[in-house]
Order: structure tokens, then sequence, then C-alpha cells
């Protein structure tokens, strides 16, 4: 009788962690409401896995590897997570998405190996280890390009296409004649393959396109999780299925949305980001006109100092030379003599969604200087100088030009600006591989030098002046 | 088909919905804590490994089973962290009063 009274205070506990996981997803929406949100989401995780410990059925054997893992796995995470550096965070969400897709992946061959002779539990797990093993595959391979340790250009390797879609199909049909052959054997070259399917998939897509990356592998993540709660649900305990099945799904919706968000920023599909190699190659043609103007800090303080407007539009190399302590004070500056300072952010700026944003918090900057590229663009005409640091392809005015591989992508409008003054390392390209037309505009001056560097000596001279 | 199977499919099926329409609002501020969120929320997934873990019967399955409560686990704490972190850096400035 007892052990019924534990089970069912135990699927309360999940109901209303679910109900806590949407309302604290809900949060989420409004930057107030944020705050609370995870922290309610978090009280309702801790008591569904801690309700999970008295499940009736664990052996005092597999009760104690439990409590290791979890407390393994628990404090080396929260560990981790603490001590990374604010900038590391876009590889660190992609490092902890990719363990919970891995346990997804190992969940499905725990199944797979118990109940190899239920069809279509064992169908449902073999959806759940496909989709799990790419997403911690990509998640990884996200990671190690984040973190610098393998080139983040796109690396292409000969006839891919064909090659990855005969890995994938390959590897899917050894995971179903496992399950038809009742052979747990085959499921170890099923695993091998979808994961080096994973690595394929993500190696020849280049840096600044992981911001899309992490969001689908994020999103994919949750659907391995659902798929395994539909596994799960018809077992022993199969009450912790259905909490899998809800939160895994609304995981994968709101994720698939975002991503396609994010997708649709950048003016392209899912598809391209993923099989289009994109940046891979050089574009020709287009020819332009004019030359790089490059101008000193001193001009710039100058310029800026006596200025009514100015749009700051931070990129990736803002982030890169850790240049925002340095646009903040910048942005001080400035407003102490009466200029208004406004920062543009465009959606794909950066290595993660909202990559920008966070690290303009981090510095203190009050999030109602912060426009969307919706909000800014008609206010460029009446801005007297913007800042562009370290940005290339999203202010890029050739993606108004029909043929250019950036045709159609929205951007920041900047060229529209009385004066501005575009702060880069030295004369590259941007990620597109395609030369900007911008910085040959008559109103355009480069301050060349890395971000941090380049924007202290402005402030320099701002003090000065 | 058994009867869970397609109560799950019913849930799965509000929870698509409830996770789109949960979302579709969201200004751009918010895509890092969102995502970072949702990374969080799929987490989840430990509970679902303390399940197949807690029912292994041979030593293959608890060493899998292992490594996914492992795994999960840092799905878990480091995704909390990892949010609340991003979070806290918000926190420092005024609310921006009803645009989006």
């Amino acid at each position: 009788m007892s052990a019924v009274w534990i089970q069912e205070t135990i699927d309360a506990v999940y109901v209303v962690a679910v109900l806590v996981f949407i309302l604290g997803l809900k949060a989420m929406s409004g930057p107030t409401t944020a705050r609370r949100g995870i922290v309610y989401a978090g009280l309702a995780m801790l008591i569904a896995v801690v309700a999970t410990f008295f499940s009736s059925g664990i052996s005092n054997t597999n009760f104690l590897l439990i409590f290791v893992g979890v407390a393994i796995g628990g404090l080396g995470g929260w560990y981790w997570a603490q001590v990374v550096k604010m900038t590391a965070m876009p590889q660190m969400v992609a490092v902890f998405n990719g363990m919970g897709a891995g346990s997804a992946g190992a969940i499905a061959a725990v199944v797979l190996l118990g109940n190899i002779g239920d069809h279509t539990i064992a169908a449902l797990a073999v959806a759940g280890g496909v989709i799990g093993s790419i997403s911690i595959a990509a998640s990884m391979i996200a990671f190690l390009k984040l973190q610098g340790w393998i080139r983040s250009k796109p690396i292409v390797l000969p006839a891919r296409q064909v090659v990855n879609t005969a890995v994938l199909v390959i590897g899917v049909a050894l995971g179903i004649y496992a399950i038809i052959a009742l052979q747990t054997f085959w499921l170890l070259p099923f695993y091998v393959l979808l994961l080096l399917y994973g690595v394929l998939l993500a190696l020849p897509i280049g840096g600044a396109d992981m911001p899309v990356v992490i969001s689908l592998t994020n999103a994919l993540t949750g659907v391995a999780v659902g798929l395994d709660g539909f596994a799960l649900v018809n077992g022993p305990l199969g009450d912790a299925g259905y909490a899998m099945v809800i939160a895994g799904v609304l995981v994968g919706s709101a994720g698939s949305l975002l991503t396609f968000l994010m997708a649709k920023a950048m003016n392209r599909s899912i598809s391209n980001v993923f099989f289009g190699a994109f940046g891979a190659k050089e574009e020709v043609g287009g020819e332009i006109k004019g030359q790089l103007k490059p101008m000193e800090a001193v001009d710039v303080a100058a310029l800026m100092a006596y200025a009514n407007q100015v749009i700051i539009a931070p990129g990736y190399g803002m982030a890169v030379a850790q240049a925002q302590q340095k646009v903040k004070e910048l942005s001080d500056l400035l407003d102490a003599k009466g200029v208004t300072v406004k920062f543009a952010i465009h959606p794909v700026a950066g290595r993660m969604p909202g990559h920008m944003n966070v690290l303009l918090a981090e510095v203190g900057v009050s999030y109602d200087k912060l426009f969307d590229r919706d909000e800014i663009n008609a206010e460029f005409p009446a801005t007297d100088v913007v800042l562009v640091i370290g940005a290339n392809d999203v202010v890029n005015p050739a993606a108004h030009r029909q043929g250019s591989a950036l045709y159609g992508m929205p951007i920041l409008d900047v060229e529209q600006a009385k004066n501005v003054i575009v702060n880069k390392r030295g004369q590259g390209k941007g990620f597109a591989g395609i030369e900007n037309e911008l910085f040959y505009r008559d109103n355009c001056h480069m301050l060349y030098g890395d971000a941090q560097k380049a924007i202290g000596d402005v402030v320099t001279e701002l003090k000065k002046l | 088909m058994a009867a869970d199977l397609w109560t799950a499919l019913f849930i799965a099926l509000l929870a698509a919905f409830t996770g789109y329409e949960v979302i579709s609002a969201v200004p751009v501020l918010l895509h890092t804590p969102l995502m970072s969120g949702s990374n969080f929320i799929h987490g989840i997934v430990l509970v679902g490994a303390i399940v197949a873990l807690g029912l292994a019967t041979t030593d293959v399955e608890r060493a899998i089973g292992f490594v996914a409560v492992v795994m999960g686990a840092l799905n878990v704490t480091g995704g909390y962290m990892v949010t609340v972190r991003i979070l806290a850096m918000f926190d420092r400035s005024k609310p921006k009063g009803g645009s989006k």
C-alpha cells in the first residue's frame, strides 16, 4: 500500500514540475520575469529528480550507482558552468546541450538492450538514439569550433553529400535490422555511424552560423528526450516518460521556432545553413569603386564628441577582443557629453542567439539602449556617426544587390548615416567571403586595430577633449 | 500500439503547440536565455536516465545507464547555472517597459 502512495506522490510531482517548466519558459519572454522563471524551473527539476530516487523497483546496487552518477555529473556541471568565462558561454551551452543529447542516446541504448523484442518500443528507442547521437556529435563539433580547438571555417570533404547520406542511411538501416533480427550486436555500428553523421554534418558549417547550429541541436535534443519518453511510458515507472514527452517536445518545438527565426534573420533556409557550406568559397565579381580611408582615434573621438546621435553596431569582433568594457566606457563618456548613444543589434551578430545583448548586459549597458534591427533601421539617416565594431556581413550593402551571395539578407543600413566608422583588425573579408562595399563608401572610414585597443584609444582621446 | 502510447501522442501534440505559443513573441534580447533555459529544461532527461539505470539488470545496461545519468546530471546543473549567470547580467539594468 505504501508503495502505491509513494508512486502517486511521484506522479503528482511530475505534473507540477511540467507545469512549472511551461510557466518558466513563458517567463523567459520578458526580461524582468526571466530570472524568476529559471529559479522556479530549477526547483521543479530538483524536486522531480529527488522524487524519482524513491521510485519502486530500484535495487540497492543500482541506487548507489544512480547516486554516484548524479553526484559526479551534478557537481561537475555546477562547477564547470561557474568557473567558465562569460565570453565562453556559447560553447558551454553547446556542451551541456550535447550532454543531454548523449544521455538521451544512452537511455535509448538501455531501452533497446532490454526491449529489443517489442517492435514499437524498440523503434521509438532507435529514433531517440538516432537523434540523440546526431545531436551530441554536432554539439561537440560546435563546441570545438567555438573553443577554437578545430578550425572554425567550413571544413568541406570531397563528395560530402553522398558520403553523409550513405552514413546516415546505413546507420539507420543497421538500427532497424537490429530490431528485426533481434540482434543487439548491430546497435554498436548503428551508434558509431550516427555519431559519425553528426560530426560530418557539423564540420562544413562555419563559425558565424553557430547560433543556428546550437539552436537546432538544442531542439533536436528536446525531440530525442521526447522520443525516449515515448519508449519509456509503457514500461514500469512509465510516468517519468510522460514528463519527458512534455518537456522534450516543448523544447523541440520552442527550439525549432527559434532556429527558424534565426535562419530567417539571415534570409537563408535551415537546409542552406547545414548543407550549403556557406563561406567556404570566395565570391568574385561585384566591382567596387572608391578606396579604404583609415582614420585615427583622435579624429574618431572628435567626430563622436560633436555628434547629436551615435549608434554603435557591435559584432563578433567585439566578443573576440573582449572590448565590451571599453565600449561601455565610450558610451558613458558620450552620454556625459550629451550625445545620444544607441546600440544596433543584428539578430545573428555573434556566435549564439542574442550574443551581443549578453555581452553588453555583462558590462552594465542598460537594455533600453539596445535596439533590434527593425527598430533602429529607420534612425540611421538621422544619425551623425555609426561605429561598427567587428561586424561585417550584417552591415554589407551587397545584401541589397541582386546576384550577391548575401542578397536578401536583412542588414543594418548603417551606410545611410552621415558618417560610418568601422573598427576592424585588418582588411580581411567577413564570414561570407564577400568584399564589403560599405568600407569603400565616401562616408565610411576605417579605425584599424584590435577592438579593445582601438576603442580604448578613442576613449583616451575623448577624455582629453 | 498500446494505449499509453496514444495518450503520450496526444500529450506531445499539446506540448508542441504550447512550446510554439509560449515563445512566439520573444524579443532578440532574450534569445540567449531562452535557448539556455530550454537547454536546461530538456535536462528532464536525467529523470529518464535514473529510471533506465534503476531498472537495469545486466552490467552492460548498468554501464550505459550510468553514463546516461552522469551526462543527464551535467545537462541539468550546467544548463541551470549557465542560464542563471546569463540572466544575472540583465538584472542590473532597468526594465525597458512596454517595448518588445
